[in-house]
């Protein structure tokens, strides 16, 4: 007779593990179906924590060599890849070994294989171990999560990598080619440049970051730039062949001198697809669309009512905190209480040197959605704490309705933005007023003041900015 | 093993604002019909109106899931049709193990009563790619709007009393208070607190019968209306022995057929230009918002009886409507009123009301204002009284009206300025003519 359970939740990222823990606190009965020993998903093994290690490491690097303006000269570092490899290694093993003691400490049943819907109400599992299983259950969450886009066409071999055997950090090539200029293409670039390697990236489209504002894209560029062998935007990557003497890449674009390039690693960074297919889907009544997707409701239930879906597999912005906020929506509507995915914003952070980040409403977006908004933008420049960091290359802004005063997007760029972002979060969801912001007494000499201050623009009153307001919309508050 | 026949599913649609559950009051079909689309396939009972509720698309209904009786919330799933033609019903089987129920596919006595699949949440139809609301959503930290959510009220519908609109936790409490005390529909709880009964049946036999959902909600409306708003009746009384002799000349003439003038309809005509004359009486008291709520528009309600009890319908735009069509149209909605076809929305928005217990033979009543309505007119039947006037006792047709207020707001002579007006307009309607 087949197994069966209450709740049985498909992938264990951080929207897979986050939802089987959650339900077994609220006594549900609980499977987490997933291949690796310990949950942590992409985000853990593959993601998020392992590149913030290396980033970390990157940083480190550029400071010390930034040092030497400040009389502390550390010499050109030596670079051990095994030690720093194991570093990284390190930390992500602790992080999933700590997930699969609470795993167990909740007596969620782990069960390490692949699942497959053959109707609403059953599942195929695949053992890790060898074999197959049946699971009967009543609900289900699919939180699959979602792998590295490739480009059709590029050769197979070893020298090509995706975001996965980036992280990898088998060595470091002297010439690296990265293409994608969007977050994970910038993150890994600038951790090979770090560690030495002549990176050059490609972007498609006329900036790095596409759909970000471009002021907060900027400061990062120019860094970029310098720590780059080349940035190459509007241009595309038409073949790579593989040669002896590495891979030959021919690009095509504007402003090329010459098309035909050697790289000794090509790093693909293209975006990322959901894990929807080989679920057995079709089986059930819920509904993928056309570009892979699990449509879903705001309580992250598909079509097939006794079926969730969470995380990158249902849309966009593919990040390990939607997921994880998703997660506790469908357990908590399984669980019978009345909830709904509704944040006022999601957070992004760009983990590169400097760091841009961003919530709510962007000047991008306002612009293409015709919403009438105030921009009030304070330049670090004007910060204390950012020029005793040497680090006077950030912009903190606000995105304000002129109407009610209420803000409804920041954007960071600068050391630290990541951690800064969240007051930007919590300011949007609690619907707070610039002058909210402004009144708020905050510690000095911090970079959070940028935010204080900013408001303090808004108001044409910045203590450390000097721009008044024109008269007609002089306002106090 | 895949999917066979395509199966839809027949949910409860939202049927207005605050109507989460209704009663089953019948089931018109039964499982292995063959229905077209669109036809009614279950008619069910809010506090106020019946409704028809119309299969989705044409097929054989292969799952009937309520019965004559059963509340049912909004969302929740009423019956599932098999379309397309051909298939076996073996075929759909896996759906039906879906929905949580049957034989060896779902082995476990344990799982007795299955997790909720719906709450009252506003039904979603699919497929809906559900964006969340980035930008400009609604001025409420999260908190508030969970707590909305678990109230079942709509944070967007929410009064927010803080700085920029903000909507707080204290707003959403007193906004489903506004609800609960109001009657509506969404107010989570029971009927309202009563002082005990004592045991009846020690006196004799005693039989009980159920409240209706419409005796249900009247109650909860009489009662609210009775303790918010400080009444008082005026009365007062028309000589329309000229207007029913124009009304009757009217009706008789050719162009009449079909379209007969009502002393209702009269009035209605009437009090709506009594209403832009004394916009007071066409507002609403709003003491959290320091404010009255002057309504541009008049929308007058008038009280049916009907055999389950009180409706109110509601003649939208009274005062640009004419008599005959105001008479057309509320021929239709009392009788819709009585068939139970009402629809929730038809019964909304009044901004004050009328009701003509002429027809029952009584005389002077106090109506209760249908809060948040100002006032409301009660009319008696029109009698033939004998009135001094021209130097000698003359026949006249005399009309009772009743004119209840709410006097936190309409003082007395307010009252009487209205009600002389109404009264006046209807001995001379001619004069109608000298107002703009």
């Amino acid at each position: 007779m087949a197994d069966s359970a209450k709740l049985v939740v498909i992938g264990a990222g951080p929207g897979g593990y986050a939802a089987a823990f959650l339900a077994a606190d609220l006594d549900l009965d609980v499977v987490l179906v997933d291949p690796e020993e310990n949950p942590g998903g992409v985000c853990l093994y593959r993601g998020c924590i392992p590149s913030k290690a290396l980033l970390h490491v990157a940083k480190l690097i550029d400071e010390a060599d930034h040092a030497a303006d400040w009389g502390v000269a550390f010499g050109k570092p030596t670079i051990d890849v095994d030690r720093l490899r194991g570093f990284k290694d390190r930390v992500v093993s602790k992080l999933t070994g700590g997930l699969g003691q609470l795993t167990k400490q909740r007596k969620v049943r782990h069960i390490r294989g692949t699942a497959r819907f053959t109707d609403a109400n059953r599942l195929e599992l695949d053992l890790v171990d060898g074999g197959t299983d049946t699971l009967d259950f009543e609900h289900a969450i699919v939180a699959t999560g979602s792998h590295p886009t490739a480009i059709p066409g590029f050769p197979e071999s070893e020298r090509i990598l995706d975001s996965t055997g980036g992280l990898d950090l088998a060595g470091v090539p002297k010439k690296l080619l990265v293409v994608g200029g969007g977050y994970i293409g910038l993150e890994l670039g600038s951790v090979y440049a770090a560690l030495g390697s002549k990176v050059t990236m490609v972007e498609m489209t006329d900036g790095l970051l596409p759909g970000v504002d471009r002021d907060l894209v900027r400061p990062l560029q120019k860094r970029l730039e310098k720590a780059c062998e080349e940035i190459l935007l509007s241009t595309k990557v038409v073949a790579i062949k593989e040669q002896k003497a590495g891979l030959k890449v021919t690009l095509e674009g504007d402003d090329l001198d010459k098309p035909d390039r050697t790289y000794d690693t090509v790093l693909v960074a293209v975006g990322r697809r959901p894990n929807s297919s080989d679920l057995g889907l079709e089986n059930t009544a819920a509904v993928v669309d056309e570009q892979g997707f699990i449509t879903v409701d705001e309580r992250l239930r598909t079509a097939q009512p006794n079926v969730f879906a969470i995380g990158d597999v249902v849309g966009q912005p593919m990040l390990a905190h939607k997921a994880s906020h998703e997660a506790r929506v469908a357990v908590e509507t399984i669980a019978g209480h009345k909830v709904a995915f509704e944040p006022a914003c999601i957070p992004a952070v760009v983990f590169t040197d400097p760091e841009v980040a961003w919530c709510g409403l962007t000047e991008t977006e306002a612009k293409e959605r015709g919403i009438d908004v105030q921009v009030a933008r304070f330049p670090w420049a004007a910060s204390g704490r950012a020029m005793t960091l040497d680090r006077d290359d950030g912009v903190t802004k606000l995105i304000i309705d002129p109407e009610t005063e209420r803000i409804l997007g920041v954007g960071l760029t600068g050391a630290g933005a990541g951690e800064l972002i969240a007051e930007g979060v919590l300011a949007v969801e609690m619907a707070a007023l610039a002058s909210d912001l402004k009144l708020s007494i905050h510690p000095h000499p911090t970079l959070s003041e940028t935010m204080m201050e900013a408001a303090e623009v808004f108001f044409g009153q910045s203590t450390h900015v000097y721009r008044p307001k024109r008269a007609k919309k002089a306002k106090t508050s | 093993m895949t999917m066979g026949a395509p199966v839809e599913e027949l949910k409860l649609p939202e049927l207005g604002e605050n109507i989460e559950s209704v009663e089953v009051t019948a089931v018109m079909i039964a499982v292995g019909d063959q229905v077209e689309r669109d036809q009614p396939v279950i008619e069910v009972e809010t506090e106020k109106a019946s409704l028809e509720v119309p299969a989705p698309a044409a097929g054989k209904i292969t799952e009937l899931l309520v019965s004559k009786g059963d509340q049912i919330t909004v969302g929740q799933v009423i019956l599932r049709i098999e379309t397309g033609a051909g298939e076996t019903a073996e075929v759909a089987e896996p759906k039906a193990v879906a929905a949580g129920g049957t034989a060896e596919a779902a082995p476990q006595p344990t799982a007795a009563p299955p997790l909720p699949e719906q709450d009252d949440a506003p039904v979603v139809s699919f497929p809906a790619k559900h964006k969340p609301k980035i930008g400009r959503a609604v001025p409420a930290a999260p908190s508030a709007r969970a707590l909305a959510r678990q109230l079942g009220v709509d944070i967007n519908e929410v009064p927010g009393q803080g700085p920029g609109g903000r909507i707080s936790r204290e707003d959403v409490k007193a906004y489903v208070k506004s609800i609960v005390q109001s009657g509506g529909g969404a107010a989570p709880s029971g009927p309202g607190t009563a002082p005990t009964l004592p045991d009846f049946s020690q006196w004799g036999e005693i039989e009980r019968e159920p409240l209706t959902n419409i005796r249900r909600a009247t109650a909860a409306n009489m009662a609210n209306a009775w303790t918010t708003v400080p009444h008082v009746t005026q009365f007062d009384r028309a000589d329309i022995t000229q207007l029913e002799s124009m009304r009757k000349r009217f009706n008789q003439r050719p162009e009449a057929e079909g379209r007969k003038m009502t002393v209702t309809a009269i009035l209605i005509k009437l009090v709506a230009s009594a209403l832009k004359q004394f916009p007071k009486f066409n507002s609403s008291l709003d003491l959290a918002g320091d404010s009255i709520v002057l309504k541009k528009y008049v929308n007058i309600g008038v009280a049916v009886d009907t055999p389950r009890g009180l409706l109110v319908p509601v003649i939208r735009d009274a005062a640009v409507k004419n008599v005959v069509q105001i008479a057309a149209e509320l021929n239709d909605l009392a009788g819709r009123a009585r068939d139970k076809k009402l629809k929730p929305d038809e019964m909304r928005g009044a901004t004050f009301t009328v009701t003509n217990l002429g027809g029952l033979g009584t005389t002077y009543f106090s109506p209760i204002v249908a809060w948040p309505e100002v006032a409301i007119l009660g009319v008696g039947r029109a009698e033939q009284v004998a009135i001094w006037g021209n130097g000698r006792f003359e026949p006249r047709l005399i009309i009772p009206l009743s004119l209840s207020y709410d006097h936190r707001l309409i003082d007395g002579a307010d009252a009487a300025r209205f009600l002389r007006w109404t009264a006046e307009a209807l001995e001379q309607p001619l004069l109608l003519l000298l107002e703009d």
